[in-house]
C-alpha cells in the first residue's frame, strides 16, 4: 500500500499533476488523485515524511529534470511539476517542524526598486519551492530597508535579487551595501538574475552568484547545500 | 485518401479582377496579333485544322507564323480538366488538384548539374592552438545514378515533400542519351513513393517509362487511374515561339493521355518586357497557347498551367530567381490560372548563390512564403537547389523541409469563434486573480496537440551556430531509414521488358 502511494506521488510528480483537477500527459489518469491528494493519504496512513520527499517527490523531479535535459520536457512541464511538489510541502511543513526534520532552508526573492517584472522572478520561486525550500517571495519594485528588514526578521540562507532593466540592475549593488552596512551581509548568500546582469557585473557589486536561469538558480542552490 | 498538402483559406493576390481580365484580353490579343511561331509542323498543321490562321516564314529554319483565334482558345479550355489528379506508388501520396482550391502541394525540382557534397573540416586558430571550430566546405561535382537515388530516398522521408522532380542530371560514364530516361525514372520511382515527375531526355525513351510505369501501377488501366508518373515539358520559348522538339514530345504525351505541365519560362527583361503587365500578358499568352495545343490533340487531356517567371540580373542579364520581382510575377501566374480553374504550377525557392547560407535562406524563405500564401495548386519550390537551380544540396533540402514546416504552421486558420473566446475570457480572469499572474499552466494541454509551434529544428546549443551541422545529422538520419522499393517481381519485370536500365540499379541483383 505504501509503496503503491509513493510510487502514485511520483508518477504524478512526473506528470505534474498538482490535484486530481490537473491534466497531466498521460490522459489516463484524468480525475484520479494528484499529488496533493496522494501526499496526504501518505501522511493519513503514517508514511514517513522523508520518505514522501526522497522516493516520491524528490525521485520523480529527478525524472523531470532529466526528461527536460534531453528536451522531452519543456519549461512548463518542469514548473508544473515543481508547483505540485511545491504544494506537497506546504502540506508536509508542519509535520516537518513537529518532527524537527532539517530542510533546505528559507529563500527570499525579489525584483529591486524601480522594476516591476516579475515573470522571471516567479518561474524561480516556482521551482525552488519545487526543489524544497521555503520560498518567501517579497515581490517586485522592493526597496532596500525592506530587503534588509526581512533578512533581520527571518534569516533565510539565500537571496535572490532580479532587474530586467539596464536602469534598476544598479539597485542589486544598493541592497548589498544596505547589507553589509547592517552587518547581515555575511549572514546570507546574494543570488542575482535577470536580462541586464552578467556574471561580471555579480562580481562588481559583491554577489555570491550570477544565474543565468532559473535552472541555474536550483543548481547554485543545490551546491551551496552540498559544500555547507 | 490524398495527400493533404497547405490550404490557404485567403490567399493573396496582387491583382483585382478587372486586372486579371485585362491581362486575359492582352494574351488573347497577343495570339492573333503577332501570335506564335511554331518550328513544330505538326503543331502548325493541328492548330490550323482548328481555325488557327497559318504562314509559312522564309528562312533557313522551316518555321510558321500561327495566330490563333480568341474562340479556338477558349474552347480548348473548356475541355482541360479543372481538376488533376497526380496519383503515386503509395496511394496514400496521391495529389489532387482543383484548379479553384488553393490548396498547395510542394514538389522537388529539378534536374540540376551540379551534386554539392558537404564536410565539416576542423579549424585551429592560430593565436590561440587550444580553440577549434568545424566549419561546413562544400564541394560541388557531377551528379550521378547514386546521388539521385540518395535524393529520392531522402526527399521521401521528408514530411513537407508531397511529390518528386528528380533532383539531379545523372551524368555517368555509362548514362547516354539513350538510356538516361528510364534509369532517371526507374532510380527515382524505385527510391520515393511519391508522385514522380520529370522531362524526357529522349521521345524515343517515352513508350519505355510509360511501360514502366504502368508495371508499377498494375496495367494500362491501372496507370489511367493512378498516374504515378507526369510530364513537364518548354514547349514554347520565349517569347511566343513553339519548339520542334519539345512540342513533339509535348504532342506524344497528350496523345497518351497522362498528365502534363505546359511550361513557360520567360525572363522579365529579356524574353519578355520587365514591366509586370508585360511580361503576364506574354507568358499567359504562352501557357494559353500550349494548353490549347494539348486539347486539340487529345480533349481532356490532364494539364498544369506551368508559369516559371523570372527577372534578369542587370549585372549578368542572367536569371536573378532571387529578386522581389520574380515573386511578384509568379504570384500573378497563380493568380490567372485561378480565374481560367486549370491547376496551376509554380515556383519558389529558387535562390541565386552557389553555397548554403544567408543569402540562400533569405532569398528562398522569401519567395517561399509569399509564393506559398498565393495558393498555386503544385509548387515547384527547389528544394535543396542554389545557383538560380544548376546545384542541387542535399543538406539544404533537409533545410528547406524544415522551413516549409513552418510555413504550414503559419498559414493554419486562426480559431477565434464565441465558445474560444469564452474559454479565453474564464482563463484570463482566473489568472488575474493568482498572485504570480503567468498563464503557463494553460500551457500544458496544448503542447502535445501540435497546437504550439516547435523551436527551430537545428538550433544548437549555446552561442554556437550548428544549423548544418544539426541539419547533416538529421539528412544522415534519414538516409539511414529504409525506403519501400519496388517489389522484386516487378523489378525483374521492369528490368525484362525495359531496356538500358544499368544493372546496379537492380538491388536484389546486385545487392547494393
Amino acid at each position: 500500500m505504501s509503496k503503491d502511494i509513493i510510487a502514485a506521488i511520483k508518477k504524478n510528480v512526473i506528470q505534474g499533476r498538482k490535484t486530481q483537477e490537473d491534466v497531466g500527459i498521460d490522459d489516463n489518469l484524468a480525475r484520479t488523485p494528484g499529488v496533493v491528494e496522494l501526499v496526504q493519504q501518505a501522511l493519513e496512513i503514517n508514511i514517513s515524511p522523508q520518505v514522501i520527499i526522497t522516493e516520491g517527490l524528490t525521485a520523480g523531479m529527478q525524472v523531470v529534470g532529466e526528461k527536460f535535459s534531453t528536451k522531452e520536457y519543456f519549461i512548463p512541464d518542469m514548473l508544473a511539476s515543481a508547483e505540485a511538489v511545491g504544494a506537497a510541502m506546504d502540506i508536509m511543513r508542519p509535520v516537518l517542524e513537529a518532527a524537527n526534520v532539517e530542510t533546505k532552508g528559507k529563500f527570499a526573492i525579489a525584483t529591486v526598486k524601480g522594476d516591476i517584472h516579475d515573470i522571471g522572478k516567479n518561474i524561480v520561486a516556482i521551482l525552488l519551492k519545487g526543489a524544497g525550500y521555503e520560498v518567501h517571495d517579497l515581490g517586485v519594485d522592493v526597496p532596500e530597508e525592506k530587503v534588509v528588514e526581512f533578512v533581520r526578521e527571518e534569516k533565510p540562507g539565500y537571496l535572490g535579487l532580479s532587474a530586467l532593466l539596464t536602469t534598476t540592475m544598479t539597485e542589486m549593488g544598493v541592497v548589498i551595501k544596505a547589507l553589509e552596512e547592517s552587518k547581515l551581509r555575511n549572514s546570507v548568500k546574494v543570488l542575482i538574475g535577470g536580462a541586464a546582469v552578467s556574471n561580471e557585473f555579480a562580481q562588481e557589486i559583491g554577489a555570491d552568484a550570477y544565474c543565468v536561469d532559473a535552472f541555474d538558480a536550483v543548481r547554485v542552490l543545490e551546491g551551496y547545500q552540498q559544500t555547507g | 485518401m490524398p495527400r493533404k498538402g497547405i490550404l490557404v483559406d485567403r490567399p493573396y493576390e496582387r491583382l483585382t479582377r478587372e486586372q486579371v481580365e485585362l491581362i486575359h484580353q492582352a494574351s488573347m490579343q497577343i495570339l492573333t496579333d503577332p501570335g506564335l511561331i511554331s518550328f513544330n509542323r505538326e503543331a502548325v498543321d493541328i492548330l490550323h485544322s482548328h481555325g488557327a490562321a497559318v504562314e509559312s516564314i522564309p528562312g533557313d529554319h522551316q518555321s510558321w507564323q500561327v495566330k490563333i483565334p480568341e474562340q479556338v482558345v477558349l474552347s480548348a479550355m473548356n475541355s482541360a480538366p479543372k481538376t488533376v489528379k497526380l496519383g503515386a506508388r503509395n496511394p496514400d501520396n496521391t495529389l489532387i488538384m482543383h484548379g479553384d482550391e488553393p490548396r498547395v502541394y510542394l514538389i522537388t525540382g529539378s534536374e540540376t548539374n551540379i551534386w554539392l557534397d558537404v564536410d565539416f573540416p576542423t579549424y585551429v586558430n592560430k593565436t590561440d592552438p587550444t580553440r577549434e571550430i568545424r566549419v561546413p566546405e562544400f564541394k560541388p561535382r557531377r551528379g550521378t545514378v547514386d546521388d539521385l537515388c540518395q535524393s529520392a530516398h531522402v526527399c521521401e522521408h521528408l514530411e513537407m515533400v508531397d511529390g518528386y522532380i528528380r533532383t539531379v542530371n545523372i551524368q555517368d560514364r555509362d548514362i547516354t542519351e539513350d538510356n538516361k530516361d528510364v534509369n532517371k525514372f526507374f532510380a527515382s520511382l524505385n527510391n520515393n513513393t511519391k508522385h514522380f515527375m520529370s522531362g524526357l531526355t529522349s521521345l524515343k525513351q517515352l513508350d519505355n517509362v510509360v511501360r514502366m510505369a504502368e508495371l508499377i501501377a498494375g496495367g494500362k488501366k491501372a496507370l489511367e487511374d493512378n498516374p504515378i508518373i507526369s510530364f513537364i515539358t518548354c514547349l514554347v520559348k520565349s517569347p511566343l515561339q513553339f519548339v520542334d522538339d519539345t512540342t513533339e514530345t509535348f504532342i506524344e504525351v497528350c496523345r497518351r493521355g497522362l498528365p502534363i505541365v505546359v511550361s513557360s519560362s520567360p525572363q522579365a527583361g529579356t524574353t519578355a518586357p520587365i514591366k509586370e503587365a508585360g511580361i503576364m500578358a506574354q507568358i499567359n499568352a504562352e501557357v494559353l497557347a500550349g494548353i490549347t495545343l494539348g486539347q486539340l490533340v487529345n480533349p481532356g487531356t490532364p494539364v498544369l498551367y506551368g508559369s516559371v517567371p523570372v527577372r534578369a540580373r542587370m549585372d549578368t542579364l542572367g536569371d536573378s530567381y532571387g529578386s522581389v520581382e520574380t515573386s511578384q510575377y509568379n504570384i500573378d501566374c497563380v493568380q490567372i490560372a485561378r480565374f481560367y480553374g486549370i491547376p496551376n504550377y509554380s515556383t519558389s525557392g529558387v535562390c541565386d548563390p552557389k553555397i548554403p547560407g544567408q543569402q540562400s535562406s533569405i532569398e528562398r524563405l522569401f519567395s517561399d512564403i509569399v509564393v506559398t500564401m498565393s495558393g498555386p495548386q503544385f509548387l515547384h519550390c527547389a528544394f535543396g537547389l542554389l545557383d538560380c537551380n544548376s546545384v542541387f544540396c542535399l543538406l539544404q533540402a533537409v533545410l528547406d523541409d524544415a522551413h516549409f514546416k513552418m510555413i504550414e504552421f503559419f498559414l493554419r486558420q486562426p480559431r477565434v469563434d464565441q465558445p474560444e473566446l469564452e474559454t479565453m475570457l474564464k482563463q484570463i480572469r482566473e489568472v488575474a486573480a493568482t498572485p504570480q499572474k503567468l498563464y503557463i499552466s494553460y500551457i500544458r494541454p496544448l503542447l502535445r496537440s501540435g497546437e504550439i509551434s516547435g523551436v527551430y529544428p537545428f538550433e544548437g546549443d549555446g552561442e554556437a551556430d550548428d544549423v548544418f551541422e544539426l541539419a547533416y545529422e538529421r539528412m544522415k538520419e534519414l538516409l539511414a531509414r529504409p525506403v519501400e522499393h519496388i517489389d522484386r517481381e516487378t523489378t525483374a519485370r521492369i528490368f525484362e521488358e525495359i531496356p538500358g536500365i544499368l544493372p546496379r540499379l537492380n538491388i536484389y541483383e546486385s545487392g547494393s
